[in-house]
């Protein structure tokens, strides 16, 4: 069923996105400079597909304390009875592949 | 006129003969001049570095920045600099790579029409360490700038950073021939106070020719104009040090 639960939270930050769907197959996570966002550090999020050059990136820059708001969301989002299902099925496939 | 200049993209041969491209600036005037590398900082060669670059041109030098990362391209600047600083420092910018893409630019600019010979270096961040490197590196260069470099001493192992640079720069110390201006905030984390203490304790015994500027109320990059590091009277006191530095080191002949 369609869960309509969304965790709104309210961050300072930046982001560079692409002009259409893009693959995403890694997230590299990193405090340090960043580009565009107005601090001396962030926590500097890209989602990438190194397979598809440079320019396969959604890159976010947030302050420190809005990337923990953003964990808080994201653990919030985790706890819906059909995230709980679908992480175990999720772990489970993953398992069988890894023992496979 | 004093201000007209002409920017541009060029190529060279850097490290190991691959051909890097970089961002050049110069003035249109006849007369004889020096040149400046610039070595950007870990973001990558972003608009402010780039004016960093027209403002020596404005000065009378003639200005080039190498894309230290360019080898990781090609696409947007941005991007470019993401996919190089997730592969690590190490990896993305190893130490006898930026000095070979350094010489490259030096002999770039040695070879255009109006140089007067004379060259020297300025790095911001991680481009302030290897510009400390490159003072002990590279003997042709005549001056080098370090602004707030950081990683100079050796650094704590760090599981985070397997990539990073641990060994510092400093054990180079011994070889340095070329003089060394030095920019500091006080309130900077890497270097810290007792860093920056150490580095001049260093620098001191051994004798070199060295100057370092320390500034209260600045920490980071306090020359980034478009970020809120940026310190207005700290930062125009540092730059007129900078062109007094190179105004002694490169322009008398």
């Amino acid at each position: 069923m369609c869960t309509w639960i969304t965790e709104k939270v309210a961050v300072t930050g930046a982001a560079r996105g692409v002009s259409d769907w893009m693959t995403v197959n890694q997230v590299n996570v990193f405090y340090d400079h960043p580009v565009q966002a107005p601090f001396d550090h962030a926590v500097i999020i890209d989602f990438v597909d190194p397979s598809a050059g440079v320019g396969a990136r959604v890159g976010i820059e947030l302050s420190a304390a809005s990337a923990v708001e953003l964990v808080r969301a994201i653990e919030a989002a985790l706890v819906s009875p059909e995230a709980v299902r679908d992480l175990a099925d999720e772990r489970a496939a993953n398992r069988s592949t890894v023992s496979s | 006129m004093k201000d007209e200049m002409l920017v541009e993209w060029v190529g060279f041969p850097g490290h190991d003969g691959d051909v890097i491209e970089a961002y050049s600036a110069r003035p249109l005037g006849r007369e004889r001049r020096p040149g400046v590398v610039v070595l950007h900082h870990a973001p990558g060669l972003d608009p402010w570095c780039k004016e960093v670059v027209r403002a020596f041109a404005s000065e009378g030098y003639a200005a080039v920045a190498p894309h230290l990362y360019h080898r990781r391209g090609p696409g947007h600047w941005a991007d470019v600099a993401a996919a190089a600083r997730a592969d690590g420092v190490g990896v993305s910018m190893p130490n006898e790579q930026v000095m070979g893409d350094l010489e490259g630019a030096a002999r770039y600019l040695r070879a255009q029409p109006g140089s007067n010979g004379k060259v020297g270096v300025i790095g911001f961040c991680s481009g302030g360490r290897q510009s400390f490197l490159a003072a002990c590196d590279v003997p042709s260069l005549d001056a080098a700038v370090d602004c707030w470099g950081g990683s100079v001493l050796p650094q704590e192992p760090d599981p985070l950073r397997p990539n990073g640079p641990t060994h510092g720069v400093i054990h180079r110390a011994p070889d340095m021939t070329v003089p060394l201006l030095g920019i500091f905030g006080n309130d900077d984390a890497n270097p810290d106070v007792a860093q920056v203490d150490e580095t001049q304790r260093v620098l001191t015994e051994l004798g070199k020719e060295f100057e370092f500027h320390r500034y209260d109320g600045a920490g980071h990059a306090f020359f980034t104009t478009d970020k809120p590091n940026y310190r207005q009277e700290q930062a125009v006191d540092g730059w007129a040090k900078v062109f007094a530095f190179y105004d002694k080191h490169l322009r008398q002949e």
